[in-house]
């Protein structure tokens, strides 16, 4: 029992950090209709962002406080992916925008070759370790949950919550979600519609910066061809819960992290990956609108 | 008339301000991007902990780089272009086209067909090895890649990102039936590709009610599900270790390419011996394989299932309510487009001699879809095209060793391979969404055949 308990907050840490990958692509393909196939990327260049800040920042102030040092990382992953997928979006999305359906998913395709290989060039190619920032371990009821854990978990409900405000209270929000339902139409009311697609875009990016900080912080490690698994992972996070809305992605994220550590817990670790494929396909196959989404009607 | 030269005059000083305020704010966007990446650099030092590397000069040049050419692309490019469209848009097309582009597809197979001579004539038996072998193989296996997703994505509309499995069971089908039981290539080729067409159709079975982007996730899961049981099956397929020596093809059994065989090809014909024969004799092989994948499309297109795939990628639910049957059209598609997978992936077995998982992940998938994209869907000659630009335009950086004098010694061109062709893939997409041939010609027309331009017609909805 104790180590199903366990497994459960491995599950949901890894979840959290699936979920908020997952925001973007949702939200991206809500307004646009198009599956970003550079967001992991993105999630990648922010994990890179915050490592690269942490050596700088400790290499000049020794013996800064870690919440300090976090809060910085946090800070310059999400400026710098949010620039990324801001200028990602202006260059290679928009002019293709008006153009058949495959085009922007061709683009995104290529642009995520770029990114990752852009950090190959310039960071090289190695395995980027850095030393624990948090280490601590608290023992609650015979089950271990790390500091490093609970600032995950309680980021991301921070994040959430905040989120969840600005999209459903606010004029930026109820802007999104107008385009989301007729870009047109949004347009005709007075709608500035690139720029709410752009706001989306750096929304995206920078839950998925703080993701990569995440990441980078649980791991204690990156590579640059860190975005494609947890990416693609993230994606059938987002179709699970129903592309589109935004609690089916957090709920999609928290069961593929679940399944994923329960699975590793119980069968073979070797064969995680094609366990959380399986279920994309079984999901896309039997139930193509997800858990939460709505079923599209095809209109003739 | 002074009204219209004062006019243009304004215009021209409103540009060179709004091409200076653009350059600018391209050069503090670029700073804002390459600041981390490219002014710091994460190294390992002696006791391997990482360490920052400062490289202040090189961002400079990043951020410049981007502050001119924005300053210059607005200021000069965008009213050049837009000057040379008002032009070609007033010029009448010209009817007749030249000699060179009716006949271009025979000329290219001619041309193809003296290749592996003429390189030997001009760099010797042992100097061609590397033209036949990197460049013309290795772009006629894409070529054929190519063409055999087209039938899936160009005339069926079935996006496919997981094309690369197919790859994968044709290649893995030729490596282990033939150290397992020792069948030859000439038995195992048709078998590989019966093999990779029985896997199209399960892949095909499932995913019949799916629609564009949800297939193409699908099947790129399917495409990482192949590649993932290949790395951990390893009793079978010896996982990342790959199988190698694989055996070599032979003539059709009258000769062979073993040294140690008495009816060795350089024997035979008292050549002085040379891996070079080998290389052209696949150089051929590839070279019929891939014109096979081409003349069975073009035949297919003709047939009523070909005519049945086209309908399905316009429109599905009037080619349903026309009375197709949709489950078989799609599961051929599928199926035969396989199949020329299953083809390339034994070619590809008996070429390298050895396979593994490594070979076969998703950025392969992505490479052929780039390809037959770019080409222009459908269009045969422009994916060809696109193949031999894209794949030989990175190999041909690994050629470029004057670069090494310009950029210093430490400079590899090979490291860029892959930055570029994501690059590339992204300029000509928003440069011609269409592809590099963006029109097609009808196969079923009234009376006269009128080539459509590429934008009336639909694609990936399948």
């Amino acid at each position: 029992m104790e180590y199903f308990v366990q497994q459960l907050v491995n599950g949901l840490t890894l979840g959290s950090i699936y979920g908020l990958i997952a925001i973007g692509y949702t939200m991206v393909y809500g307004i646009i209709g198009m599956i970003n196939f550079a967001h992991g990327d993105i999630f990648m260049l922010g994990g890179f962002a915050a490592l690269i800040v942490f050596l700088l920042l400790t290499s000049v102030f020794a013996g800064l406080p870690v919440v300090l040092l976090l809060l910085v990382m946090i800070a310059a992953a999400m400026l710098t992916a949010s620039l990324w997928n801001w200028t990602i979006e202006k260059v290679a999305y928009r002019p293709l925008r008006g153009s058949f359906r495959l085009a922007p998913l061709i683009t995104a395709i290529g642009m995520s070759i770029a990114l990752s290989n852009f950090i190959q060039v310039t960071q090289g190619p190695r395995n980027k370790p850095i030393p624990p920032l948090v280490s601590s371990v608290y023992n609650v009821f015979g089950i271990s949950i790390s500091l490093k854990q609970l600032i995950i978990m309680v980021l991301t409900v921070i994040l959430l919550t905040t989120f969840w405000y600005i999209v459903n209270k606010t004029s930026l929000g109820r802007a999104q979600r107008a385009t989301e339902q007729d870009r047109k139409m949004a347009a005709l009311l007075g709608i500035d519609v690139d720029r709410t697609i752009s706001v989306t875009f750096i929304m995206g990016a920078s839950l998925a910066a703080v993701a990569g900080t995440m990441y980078l912080m649980y791991y204690g490690v990156t590579v640059f061809t860190d975005g494609f698994i947890p990416g693609v992972k993230a994606f059938t996070a987002a179709v699970l819960g129903g592309i589109g809305s935004l609690p089916g992605a957090v709920l999609g994220g928290l069961l593929i992290g679940l399944i994923e550590s329960l699975w590793s817990a119980y069968f073979t670790i070797d064969y995680k990956d094609v366990a959380t494929f399986s279920i994309l396909a079984i999901v896309l196959i039997f139930k193509p609108s997800g858990i939460l989404g709505r079923p599209e009607v095809e209109k003739v | 008339m002074t009204n219209i030269a004062n006019t243009s005059e304004r215009a021209g000083g409103n540009l060179t301000a709004q091409a200076l305020r653009e350059g600018f704010y391209a050069g503090v966007i670029s700073l804002g991007l390459f600041v981390l990446f490219v002014g710091l650099e994460t190294t390992q030092n002696i006791r391997n902990e990482l360490v920052i590397n400062q490289r202040w000069g090189l961002l400079a040049i990043f951020v410049i780089v981007a502050a001119v050419g924005r300053f210059l692309s607005v200021a000069y490019l965008r009213p050049w272009a837009a000057a040379r469209k008002a032009s070609a848009a007033a010029r009448p097309v010209d009817e007749e086209v030249s000699f060179f582009k009716r006949n271009f597809s025979k000329i290219a197979i001619v041309a193809l067909l003296v290749y592996p001579p003429l390189m030997v004539m001009l760099f010797g038996v042992q100097g061609s090895l590397k033209w036949v072998d990197n460049f013309g193989i290795q772009i006629l296996i894409y070529v054929m890649l190519a063409w055999g997703l087209n039938i899936v994505v160009g005339l069926a509309g079935l996006l496919d990102l997981g094309y690369v499995a197919f790859y994968a069971v044709g290649a893995y089908s030729y490596a282990l039936l033939s150290q397992q039981f020792g069948f030859s290539f000439w038995v195992l080729l048709p078998l590989a590709g019966i093999l990779a067409a029985f896997w199209g159709m399960i892949l095909g079975f499932p995913v019949l009610r799916l629609k564009g982007d949800y297939l193409a996730i699908v099947t790129l899961a399917f495409g990482e599900i192949i590649r993932l049981v290949l790395i951990n099956w390893t009793e079978v397929t010896k996982g990342t270790f790959g199988v190698s020596g694989i055996p070599k093809a032979s003539v059709f059994g009258i000769w062979s390419f073993d040294v140690s065989a008495p009816n060795n090809f350089a024997k035979a014909f008292d050549l002085p011996m040379s891996s070079a024969y080998y290389k052209i004799f696949l150089f051929y092989l590839i070279l019929a394989l891939a014109l096979l994948t081409a003349y069975v499309t073009i035949k297919l297109r003709r047939m009523p299932i070909g005519r049945a795939w086209e309908a399905l990628r316009e429109d599905e639910i009037a080619c349903r309510s026309l009375g197709i049957n949709t489950v078989t059209t799609k599961l051929t598609a599928f199926s035969i487009g396989a199949m020329f997978g299953g083809f390339a992936g034994s070619f590809f077995a008996v070429r390298q001699g050895f396979v593994s998982p490594e070979s076969f992940v998703f950025l392969e998938s992505a490479i052929i879809l780039a390809i037959v994209v770019l080409g222009g869907m459908g269009s045969l000659v422009g994916i060809a095209i696109a193949a031999a630009v894209m794949v030989g335009g990175t190999e041909l950086l690994r050629e470029m060793t004057f670069l090494k004098a310009v950029f210093g010694p430490d400079f590899t061109p090979e490291l860029y391979r892959m930055l570029i062709f994501g690059i590339a893939m992204v300029v000509v997409m928003v440069w011609k969404p269409r592809g590099f041939v963006g029109s097609r010609e009808p196969t079923a027309f009234l009376k006269e055949r009128k080539a459509v331009s590429g934008s009336f017609t639909k694609e990936g909805h399948g």
